[in-house]
């Protein structure tokens, strides 16, 4: 096994024998349930206002009035859980001081934190499946597309990803987890902001600046079932330059 | 093996070691000596690879531990002060993530781990949580995740504190057994530590190298006269300026109403002619003792010329540690 591997089993069985996991996943899959259950039956109410109404089945689309409001949701718990999964990534290893296990092991910086990253994204995109339980048990009742489904996974997966990396940077800077979840809770609502701020300056150079720099039309996009170079870049460039700050961090420490 | 040239590090303005060079021969024991902050755990983790020095060189099985980290550590097994336990897992499950992050594949390791935990006695313990393990067993762990990959060089950062003297004694067997085939530095601020284990001792203060050499060689080279410890059971009241009086005797001190510090010149043992001298009187001769210089004599010498050079007291260099040390000398 390869000392990526080896630390990226390390921190999944760590996140297992804690609670952390359980309980982000219980309460991330509680809320994505509900909101899931809430979109349904308010598309079904919506139905049947209009069969009264027109006298007819009306053609509704399922993919507009259940599932985007849904995936805009989990984007919002994901803001309010991500941090959680990544605060002890570092912050943990320094406090208990098993970072100078790691950093006098054979292993770079870019292995710990490309192994870290893989790890709590292996567990994050665990709970992402587990969401699938939604539009598979509507499927039997209800006509409606799946690709637009898969590209707004695919959408949740790039932003939970760039919200990770942000976190492990977070973790990076402190030996305080309270701390850590503060930094990156606070950076991603900051980034999440841009986006309206975009919307205030919408006319200026500045503004779309803003926009683009925001994860929120990139994700729009991929909600709404368009799949762009421009948005895929923007997501993958946004991760890897986040881990690369991390990877900066960490291996400044290593000079104090 | 290890070769440290010049090496210096700041922290900042603080400067934590201040061209600190020194060498350890293969299979040599090593003792860092000196107070807390001294230097001595910059001095190691500039070592590891793992931190880097502000100017020198430091060399650890002929691969520059700037230039070339993996190697270095690939090439040594590190104790830190606080053992790098993960105390969520077992022990089997702990020394098996070590080994595979120090590269080891699963065939190499599978043999390594029985070797570490029979050689560490840690069997009894292989699958119970570190968490609920004592503060004996925890550091024994941590010297089994410094050995897993077998490496030929150890560096052991005060392996011994916080142990109870029974834990104590047991570890420094264990560093003395580990001894021969591997390379050893290990830092420590207990004095009787460094002569229990090491061949050699390096003395560190404020960051600057005082003394290295055998504990031996540094007690010879900073004796200045030859003390002797007379008890008498009743002297009488002049006993003292009648020792005074006798040929070779530079000065004498009373320690108490029945016991006499005798001090001659270098090389010269009085031993047989006071013996003479208190039975001839017939005063009762109790003990008779040459005062032996202690590390911790020759570690106060050091620091203290170093503050204040010229503060020569009667009885520097006298067996201070004497008597009240007997705290863990192993047999």
């Amino acid at each position: 096994m390869s000392p990526v591997g080896a630390i990226v089993r390390k921190e999944i069985r760590s996140y297992f024998v804690s609670p952390i996991a359980y309980v982000v996943a219980a309460v991330f899959l509680l809320l994505i349930g509900l909101l899931s259950f809430l979109a349904a039956v308010t598309a079904s109410n919506r139905s049947l206002q209009m069969l009264r109404g027109q006298g007819n089945l009306p053609d509704l689309n399922l993919n507009d009035i259940v599932f985007r409001p849904v995936f805009y949701n989990m984007a919002v718990v994901l803001l309010l859980v991500v941090p959680i999964l990544t605060m002890r990534l570092f912050a943990e290893e320094k406090k208990l001081k098993t970072m100078e296990l790691l950093m006098t092991s054979p292993v770079t910086v870019t292995d710990i934190v490309v192994g870290k990253f893989f790890a709590a994204f292996a567990v994050f995109a665990g709970m992402l499946v587990l969401t699938a339980v939604g539009p598979l048990a509507l499927a039997p009742f209800a006509p409606f597309r799946w690709e637009p489904i898969l590209t707004a996974y695919l959408g949740v997966l790039l932003m939970g990803g760039l919200f990770l990396s942000a976190g492990l940077l977070a973790s990076g800077l402190t030996e305080n987890q309270i701390i850590a979840v503060i930094l990156s809770f606070g950076g991603l609502l900051l980034f999440w902001l841009f986006g309206w701020a975009g919307q205030v300056f919408a006319d200026s150079a500045f503004g779309k600046v803003l926009t683009y720099l925001s994860p929120l039309e990139h994700f729009e996009h991929l909600v709404k079932g368009l799949v762009t170079t421009s948005d895929l870049v923007y997501f993958m460039a946004g991760i890897v330059f986040t881990l690369f700050l991390a990877h900066r961090v960490i291996e400044s420490q290593r000079w104090r | 093996m290890i070769q440290v040239e010049h090496l210096t590090k700041h922290y900042g303005p603080k400067v934590a070691i201040d061209d600190v060079s020194f060498s350890v021969e293969k299979g040599e024991v090593l003792a860092f000596l000196g107070p807390n902050g001294a230097g001595k755990t910059t001095t190691m983790r500039i070592l590891t690879a793992s931190l880097p020095a502000t100017s020198g060189t430091a060399r650890v099985a002929g691969y520059d531990c700037f230039d070339h980290p993996r190697e270095v550590k690939r090439a040594i097994g590190y104790l830190p002060e606080v053992p790098p336990l993960y105390t969520e897992m077992t022990v089997t499950e702990y020394l098996t993530f070590v080994g595979r992050i120090k590269g080891m594949d699963a065939e190499r390791l599978s043999g390594a781990l029985d070797r570490t935990l029979e050689q560490l006695s840690l069997g009894e313990v292989r699958e119970r949580l570190i968490a609920n393990l004592s503060h004996g067993f925890k550091q024994r762990v941590g010297l089994a995740q410094a050995l897993i990959h077998d490496p030929p060089v150890l560096i052991l950062d005060e392996p011994t504190v916080g142990l109870d003297p029974k834990q104590i004694i047991e570890i420094r067997q264990l560093i003395k057994a580990l001894a021969g085939s591997r390379t050893i530095i290990l830092s420590t601020h207990i004095l009787p530590e460094a002569t229990a284990v090491a061949q050699r001792v390096v003395i560190i203060h404020e960051g600057r190298i005082v003394a290295e050499d055998s504990q031996d060689q540094l007690s010879a080279r900073l004796r200045r006269s030859e003390k002797v410890r007379v008890t008498l059971k009743h002297p009488p009241p002049d006993a003292r300026e009648r020792l005074q009086a006798l040929p070779g005797v530079l000065s004498v001190h009373s320690e108490g109403p029945i016991t006499f510090l005798v001090e001659a010149e270098l090389g010269q043992d009085l031993r047989d002619d006071l013996a003479r001298f208190a039975v001839r009187n017939d005063w009762g001769l109790l003990e008779l003792k040459l005062v032996t210089m202690t590390l911790e004599d020759v570690f106060l010498r050091l620091t203290k010329e170093e503050d204040t050079p010229t503060h020569p007291s009667p009885l520097e260099g006298e067996g201070k540690g004497e008597g009240d040390a007997p705290e863990a000398q192993p047999s």
